[in-house]
């Protein structure tokens, strides 16, 4: 997951306007970091070289992204917890099913974890995964390892949020699909709306830091498919 | 149970439903023992709303007995409740700062989408109204499932029966935010658009909060007598030019506040309106909005324009250069029921406020389609209709 794996299909390299090749250029420049790392070094305010991006919003906000051919979801969230107790949660990671619908179950062992993941017609995927950073309270970062149908990095990110407003939580996910039809089962299960999927879990684990539960028009326990009964 | 239904524009039905449980631990069921129709229900029953699914439980002014309540619930069973109809969580950011028709977490995450894309960020869940705002069951039913039952649901005192109490679930806070958005001064005039039962409440409160002058205007005679009897000077607008009347009664400087409780139906054969109405009439998310253009156009200079009535998409032809040139703050929204129920209960319980004389009829909840197609077509008489379900 290098950048010199695809460099024809650097961000923006159809871009005229500079932003885009500013952002290969960030990616190029960070390498090994991974299209995560560029993603996230985007998201930060505008430092110092990269002068011909023209505002500070981060980079996957930009209206034409790539990053080599992998996809970049992210999201940020304000939680009015303290960051320590959403990291602890987070980083507890059989707790993620419960806020993330498609994660059916996530096994640890060591440092990997075997997540899972539904996918359409019953089938499932299944992603393992390395942790890459650990930062208590602030960070956490994953990358898929050999054997995943799913070449995927992540990393979430904790921030105390301006005005004592609690915590920024942002999660950033970049993912590649395989070829044939596995590829085309996840692509249906994550292109789709991948973006959609994100927001939905990361407000699902807001609703179950901030009120105890998950808001439901479901008037009965048991689960049904699709809407209010 | 038996529950009303919306299966299509105008035809609402009694249907026999499964009986709500406790999902999350902060819930509650309630036995509904009133609930009313409300202006905002006819939005839904004409199909101006969208996200309305076939067989949805309508609902969203009601009170009961606590029959059930989960572990996290401060309710207890056999206690009498009045139940806001916004879903607040009483945790958020939102709920703190008491802006809680703007909770960030009533609304289930997958509901949330279609609310952001229209609006940049979702709003509240609300009782019976639309998947936009959480496609919770609502309470025109036998019961009803409360969620956050420890934030919303207002205890009633015994001896403070249905009627005197039910209005607080929507409309007696929603007219006392309308007054309170206009922000009346001594002296003040306040106009309002559409003298429904959010606009009495609104003239109500609006003499209670100190307008020296409040005038009601609507074409109904019946309803626009009951403007007048509670002290509102009156305008028909079939038979006057609103603007010209409003700035002749005001020595020629025009309300210091306007209130539109009209909403997204206005009636009228005004060109804007007729526009409007075929807009609407081909589902391109056009919200009527003759009252509110007619609201800023006679608003004095440096007036105050409350909006209590309900808009759910986009207007053409919006006054923008009256609203910007005269300076005009405009106030709206949902209602933060919460916000106003304690201090509401409080001035009936001591007689400040009566809200019984806007009640017309009373209905068994399996005449409810009736109580829908009447508070439609015959307004004049059929001022607020409660539902009896058991
Ligand atoms: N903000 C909130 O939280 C909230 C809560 C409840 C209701 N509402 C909204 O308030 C509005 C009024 O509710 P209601 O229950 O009183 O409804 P209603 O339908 O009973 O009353 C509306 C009144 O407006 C009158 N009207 C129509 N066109 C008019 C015009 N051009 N000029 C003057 N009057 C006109 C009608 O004749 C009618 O009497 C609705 O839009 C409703 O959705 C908002
Ligand atoms: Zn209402
Ligand atoms: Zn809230």
């Amino acid at each position: 997951m290098s950048v010199d794996q695809e460099p024809r299909d650097l961000p923006g390299a159809d871009q005229p306007n500079g932003r885009g090749k500013t952002a290969a250029l960030a990616a190029l420049a960070l390498g090994i970091g991974g299209y995560v790392a560029a993603a996230v070094a985007l998201s930060r305010r505008r430092e110092s070289a990269r002068a011909s991006m023209h505002d500070s919003a981060p980079g996957r906000t930009a209206r034409r992204a790539r990053f080599g051919g992998y996809s970049v979801v992210g999201r940020t969230v304000t939680i009015r917890k303290p960051r320590q107790e959403l990291y602890d949660y987070w980083r507890d990671f059989a707790n993620l099913p419960r806020f993330m619908e498609s994660v059916k179950e996530v096994a640890v062992e060591g440092d990997l974890t075997r997540w899972t993941i539904a996918a359409p017609a019953g089938r499932t995927v299944s992603v393992e995964t390395r942790i890459v950073e650990d930062r208590p309270g602030e960070l956490i970062a994953w990358r898929s390892t050999e054997g995943s149908d799913i070449d995927t990095e992540g990393r979430v990110h904790f921030k105390d949020a301006r005005g004592g407003r609690g915590t920024e939580v942002e999660a950033i996910i970049a993912y590649k699909p395989p070829a044939g039809e596995l590829g085309r089962l996840i692509a249906t299960l994550f292109q789709s709306e991948p973006a959609l999927q994100g927001r939905r879990e990361l407000k699902r684990l807001k609703m179950l830091m901030e009120t105890g539960e998950i808001a439901t028009s479901r008037n009965h326990r048991e689960r049904t498919e699709g809407d209010t009964p | 149970m038996r529950a009303l239904t919306w299966q299509g524009v105008h035809d609402v039905r009694v249907e026999t439903v499964p009986d709500p449980e406790i999902v999350n631990p902060r819930d509650a069921i309630l036995r509904v023992t009133s609930t009313a129709i409300c202006g905002s229900d006819l939005h839904l029953y004409d199909g101006v709303i969208p996200m309305v699914k076939p067989g949805d439980v309508l609902g969203h002014e009601f009170m009961g007995e606590v029959v059930d309540t989960g572990p996290g619930s401060t309710l207890k069973k056999g206690q009498r409740v009045v139940v806001p109809f916004t879903i607040s969580c009483g945790n958020c950011f939102f709920c703190e700062k008491e802006l809680y028709s703007a909770c960030d977490n009533s609304n289930p995450a997958d509901k949330q989408d279609m609310s952001e894309m229209l609006y940049g960020y979702a709003v509240s869940g609300l009782f019976g109204y639309s998947h936009l705002t959480g496609g919770y069951p609502g309470g025109q039913a036998e019961y009803v499932r409360v969620p956050f039952s420890d934030v919303g649901p207002v205890v009633i005192p015994d001896g403070l029966e249905d009627d005197k109490v039910l209005f607080l679930s929507d409309i007696l806070p929603t007219g006392w935010m309308a007054a309170e958005n206009a922000a009346i001064e001594p002296g003040d005039v306040v106009a309002v658009w559409g003298c429904g039962p959010v606009g009495l409440f609104a003239i109500q409160s609006a003499r209670l909060m100190g307008a020296e002058t409040v005038i009601g205007i609507d074409h109904h005679p019946h309803r626009l007598e009951l403007a007048s009897q509670l002290g509102a000077e009156t305008i028909d607008f079939r038979q006057t030019d609103v603007r010209e009347a409003l700035r002749e009664m005001t020595g020629g400087i025009g309300p210091d506040a306007v209130i539109d409780a009209v909403g997204m139906e206005a009636h009228g054969l005004a060109a804007d309106n007729l526009i409007d109405r075929i807009k609407q009439g081909v589902g391109v998310g056009a919200d009527r909005g003759h009252a509110l253009r007619q609201a800023i156009m006679a608003v004095r200079k440096g007036g105050r324009v409350s909006v209590p009535g309900v808009y759910g998409g986009f207007m053409d032809t919006f006054p923008l250069g009256a609203l910007m040139e005269k300076g005009i703050e405009v106030r709206t929204g949902q209602t933060h029921v919460q916000r106003y129920t304690y201090d509401l209960l409080r001035r009936i319980g001591e007689g400040e406020i009566d809200t019984t004389f806007l009640i017309s009829h009373h209905l068994p909840l399996e005449e409810a389609a009736e109580g829908y197609r009447n508070f439609k077509t015959k307004q004049d008489e059929w001022t607020k209709v409660v539902l009896r379900p058991h």
